[in-house]
């Protein structure tokens, strides 16, 4: 995997190289702070612990993700360079786990970041840090699935835009699962099994399980494989796109 | 066994047909111009010999390995100047070359050794640490070209390699292909007929995505007079340019010109 590794490196390089990495990381800080700070009323709360923070990221990334995972191969679609890379003796896969593994990292930076607040929260009071370590874990794993799904949509266009606007939609549809303005929806006519299924595809509620404070297996299983299977998608999307 | 080879190619675009039956086969030692008018195909075909498109039919081989089924192998032989030279515009030209050299799965001081070699023969050193972004477009091109030579390879795919470069840089280009002609098969598309005179040892005129003609660059001028009618000797690239623009004149049925051509190869 020296291959996935050089394209990682790469790609990391690449959101420094433009002033996007830096306006990236204000927005996503400010983002957090007004959601933390305004709209989860966090020192009202009067309680030392994150959950304010951490209640908000499944929303948040919904916008922010795909900023950061629009451009992965929409952008070398619209330059040619994949045609460069695509001539490379290296395997698909190499590419795509590279260029994801650049985007998490990134994202993962982005998360990093917001620790003054946890310092903020050990001074005021003594909060849970092991539900502080365990929600940074899951909200990160949340950012991977948004960033997995960013990249296959990525793959589908050379127009950065649509990348974006179709990572949104999709991601969207993964949020709301759960919630039961969509499950009301086919609750008078699927069977239980479809509805649960749709509920089980909830990011939320498996973020919310994590956030919770419990490292729960079947929820990590979830996002690990939700991964999997959007890069094994983007792989095969690269691959008939040769053909197309 | 031919470095290249490509056998009955087809490559459709929804209903158009872009390549069209194209079968031929380059050894080393060739340099091989790809003719034609813009469209006709040129582009396509290399871009299936390297593997970046999957033909609808037909296929294409680099040294002996599919470009689809077994492309890992094939692509280690290949170099590839993909059409308009792309770069990564944020890279510098020295960690741009070291990226493509790292992929090829070169390292240390062989990648060291080879890229300082290279520097030197495309004369990159006054740009080394420079953005590509920055770049004129004569140092793109060349940077281009750099990566495709990295690692030293058999085969060469060149997709207008003297585009947008001026007259010196042209005459560098042509003169480095010369150099490293030898001992690799090298294939290169072009607009100019003169570049085909300069370089090439063989001259395939493609149009309408089919293949109409394959000869050396002195079987091609041979079917024009050498003579104008004054009695004046005529220059290659203008007896060059009369006959491709018989070939691949859309009013001649592609059927016809291949009759032609046999009769003229006879």
């Amino acid at each position: 995997m020296n291959a996935a590794w050089l394209v990682f490196r790469r790609e990391l390089a690449a959101y420094f190289a433009t002033p996007i990495a830096a306006v990236f990381l204000v927005v996503f800080l400010a983002g957090i702070a007004g959601m933390t700070f305004f709209v989860a009323n966090f020192f009202d709360r009067g309680q030392a612990d994150m959950s304010a923070f951490f209640l908000w990221h499944p929303w948040l990334f919904l916008v922010l993700m795909p900023a950061i995972g629009m451009r992965l191969w929409a952008e070398e679609r619209r330059a040619g360079t994949i045609e460069l890379l695509m001539t490379l003796p290296v395997s698909p896969w190499a590419l795509v786990v590279g260029k994801w593994l650049a985007a998490w990292v990134f994202a993962g930076l982005a998360l990093v970041l917001t620790m003054p607040l946890w310092i903020t929260v050990n001074y005021l009071g003594s909060p849970d840090n092991g539900v502080i370590l365990a929600s940074y874990i899951g909200s990160w794993l949340l950012a991977g699935c948004y960033l997995a799904i960013a990249a296959c949509m990525s793959a589908l266009t050379k127009n950065q835009i649509l990348a974006f606007i179709g990572a949104v939609v999709v991601n969207f549809i993964f949020v709301m699962a759960g919630f039961d303005l969509v499950l009301a929806a086919v609750r008078n006519w699927a069977p239980l099994v479809i509805i649960e299924a749709i509920a089980s595809m909830s990011f939320v509620g498996h973020f919310q399980r994590i956030a919770d404070g419990v490292l729960e297996i079947p929820a990590l299983i979830f996002f690990a494989s939700l991964i999997f299977f959007a890069l094994w998608l983007n792989v095969r999307i690269l691959e008939v796109r040769k053909a197309a | 066994m031919a470095l290249v080879e490509t056998r009955a190619l087809v490559k459709r675009f929804g209903a158009f047909t872009a390549v069209d039956g194209i079968s031929f086969s380059v050894d080393r030692g060739e340099v091989v111009g790809f003719l034609g008018p813009n469209g006709a195909g040129k582009s396509t075909t290399m871009k299936l010999i390297a593997g970046f498109l999957e033909p609808t039919a037909g296929s294409a081989a680099i040294g002996g390995h599919d470009s689809q089924t077994d492309a890992v192998a094939a692509r280690k032989l290949l170099g590839y100047l993909p059409e308009g030279a792309p770069l990564y515009p944020d890279m510098t030209v020295a960690g741009f070359l070291d990226f493509v050299a790292a992929m090829r799965g070169m390292t240390g001081a062989k990648a060291r050794d080879r890229l300082a070699e290279l520097v030197e023969r495309i004369e990159l050193a006054e740009v080394w640490n420079r953005r590509i972004e920055a770049l004129s477009k004569g140092f793109k091109r060349r940077v281009g070209i750099a990566q495709a030579l990295v690692h030293d390879p058999d085969v060469l795919i060149l997709d207008e390699p003297t585009d947008g470069l001026d007259p010196n840089q042209k005459h560098e280009v042509r003169e480095l292909i010369r150099s490293i002609a030898a001992n690799k098969a090298i294939i290169i598309s072009t607009h100019i007929l003169e570049e085909v005179e300069a370089v090439c040892t063989r001259a395939i005129i493609i149009a309408r995505g089919k293949l109409l003609s394959d000869g050396t660059p002195e079987e091609l001028m041979s079917r024009t007079p050498a003579f104008d009618e004054q009695g004046r000797p005529r220059s290659g690239s203008v007896r060059l340019e009369e006959v491709f623009r018989d070939i691949t004149h859309p009013n001649v049925s592609p059927a016809a010109d291949t009759t032609k051509l046999e009769t003229a190869g006879a």
